[in-house]
């Protein structure tokens, strides 16, 4: 009987059909595709995009050289050099990024006792020239400069779960 | 214009009939490769809607110009001769192919009046062109010198052999019901509205039609000619460009034919749905012919597109077996029926 059933299921292609009505129903779904350059996805403030090197509002930049973040990068993609200045304050006198040999796990960011070095929301950008994928601190300052009050937003967003 | 008509006068009366000819083999086929064109981008665009993304959106308003994008690249592309390939036949191969698909519109009837040549043997001039269309196929495969081009024309060989057969029985039964070969006889044997169509007396031919065209145009589920995932593209891995481009025009030409020819030989082609019905009927005399036979091919070719989103590949001996096993068995029987009920004039469709 069982035999004679399934025998009949299979020469009426009444599978077939239940395939056809499922993909028949999926035609008229609403569709969830972004435009992407005119329409984006949102972005969560924990995002771990292009760095960034902040500044203090009074102009002075963050950053004291304690070098943690060289340290705990395992990538090894972060290169400080420091130096007193002037005013002998402890300052650095060269601070690089290579974004090839970056991951973006985002332990410099954990590890900076002064904020002073995060991940932004930004992640479209690109690199024209050989050697651009190394970040400069001028660079870093200039992005973080740029994106400044999106940065504190999300630090702010976030600093009740750290 | 009188210069021109004094012209067209003066020219000998084979002169005029070829050019007449010519002339009606334009007005068929421009439109048709047209409908190539749109009809891939209707692929893109409902495959991707049924799989709840929207296809192709960029070029031109809702990427309304996207097939013309596509056959400028490809006619752009340089074309690849592969080494030790057999340079004629591999160069001919892409025209056998697109050469039957058009060719077989000569007989089909557009409207009442409407076509090019009205031959009595219409059904078996169709029957024979598609067949060799695969001709182009198996030399297409041979001639690349390829293994996988070789692989899947021997696959299409014994694909087309077997869904060959089923089909023509399944021709057999409309011809034997219509009781002539002649393609407008057959519509005009349809005669009386939705229900004295032969799909339903024909039911079961009218389904193994409609598979064994899937299966006869070499389209998904039964793409194994072409199988992707085991033959990288089959018969034609070692095209490019515009020779791609005809093989592509050719499968495509070749679904909507065969489209067009169930919609003829089993939904009445130019007859009306309501045909002779007591309010539905006066009420849609005025659409002409055209229109209702293009609503019907459309049908079918919606179904091709569907049929393709829808359905995983057929492994090779499950085609042959479906083809062998349960195909001609079904027409075979279904033919003697038709033929009792032709004979002793049983109602409610034959008497």
């Amino acid at each position: 009987m069982k035999v004679l059933s399934n025998y009949f299921k299979s020469l009426f292609l009444l599978e077939l059909f239940r395939g056809l009505s499922v993909t028949g129903r999926y035609l008229f779904k609403k569709k969830f595709t972004v435009m992407y350059p005119e329409e984006k996805a949102p972005v969560s403030p924990r995002f771990r995009g292009l760095h960034a090197l902040r500044r203090y509002p009074n102009g002075e930049e963050r950053c004291i050289a304690c070098k943690l973040c060289e340290a705990t990068c395992p990538a090894l993609a972060i290169t400080i050099e420091a130096e007193p200045r002037d005013d002998g304050s402890r300052r650095t006198t060269r601070y690089d990024i290579d974004l090839f040999k970056c991951i973006y796990c985002g332990y410099c960011q954990e590890a900076c006792p002064v904020d002073a070095i995060v991940e932004t929301r930004v992640y479209e950008y690109h690199f024209e020239q050989r050697g651009d994928n190394v970040m400069t601190k001028q660079d870093l300052l200039t992005v973080g400069d740029k994106h400044e009050a999106q940065i504190a937003a999300d630090i702010e967003a976030q600093s009740k779960y750290r | 214009m009188e210069f021109f008509i004094s012209l067209w006068e003066a020219l000998p009366a084979e002169l005029q009939y070829l050019i007449w000819t010519l002339i009606k083999i334009i007005v068929i086929v421009a439109p048709m490769m047209l409908a190539v064109a749109y009809f891939t981008y209707a692929e893109r665009k409902i495959i991707g809607y049924m799989q709840v993304r929207i296809g192709p959106n960029r070029v031109g308003p809702k990427g309304w110009l996207q097939p013309i994008a596509d056959a400028v690249k490809l006619m752009f592309k340089e074309i690849v001769i592969p080494t030790n390939a057999n340079k004629a036949l591999f160069l001919i191969a892409p025209a056998i192919t697109l050469g039957p698909a058009l060719a077989a519109w000569a007989v089909f009837p557009f409207d009442e009046e409407l076509v090019l040549a009205d031959i009595n043997a219409g059904l078996l001039y169709i029957l024979a062109l598609t067949s060799v269309g695969v001709y182009g196929v198996i030399i297409a495969g041979w001639a690349s010198n390829s293994k996988y081009a070789f692989l899947g024309a021997m696959r299409s060989a014994a694909q087309i052999v077997a869904y060959e057969i089923a089909m023509g029985f399944a021709l057999v039964g409309v011809l034997v019901a219509a009781g002539s070969l002649n393609l407008g006889d057959i519509i005009k044997a349809q005669q009386g509205g939705l229900f004295s169509w032969f799909w339903l007396q024909l039911l079961p031919l009218f389904g193994v039609y409609v598979i064994s065209g899937v299966a006869e145009t070499n389209r998904a589920p039964f793409d194994v000619a072409e199988g992707e995932s085991e033959i990288v593209a089959g018969f034609h891995v070692e095209y490019s460009g515009m020779l791609f481009a005809v093989f592509f025009l050719a499968e495509y030409a070749n679904m909507i034919l065969i489209s067009a020819l169930t919609a003829v030989m089993f939904l009445g082609g130019w007859l009306s749905p309501f045909q002779g019905w007591p309010v539905l009927g006066p009420l849609f005399d005025w659409v002409p012919g055209f229109v209702w036979l293009v609503i019907k091919t459309a049908i079918f070719m919606f179904l091709f597109l569907w049929l393709r989103a829808t359905f995983p590949r057929y492994r090779y001996d499950q085609i042959m077996r479906l083809g062998w096993k349960v195909f001609i068995p079904i027409t075979i029987v279904w033919i003697a029926v038709v033929g009792l009920a032709v004979v002793y004039q049983l109602p409610w469709w034959f008497d």
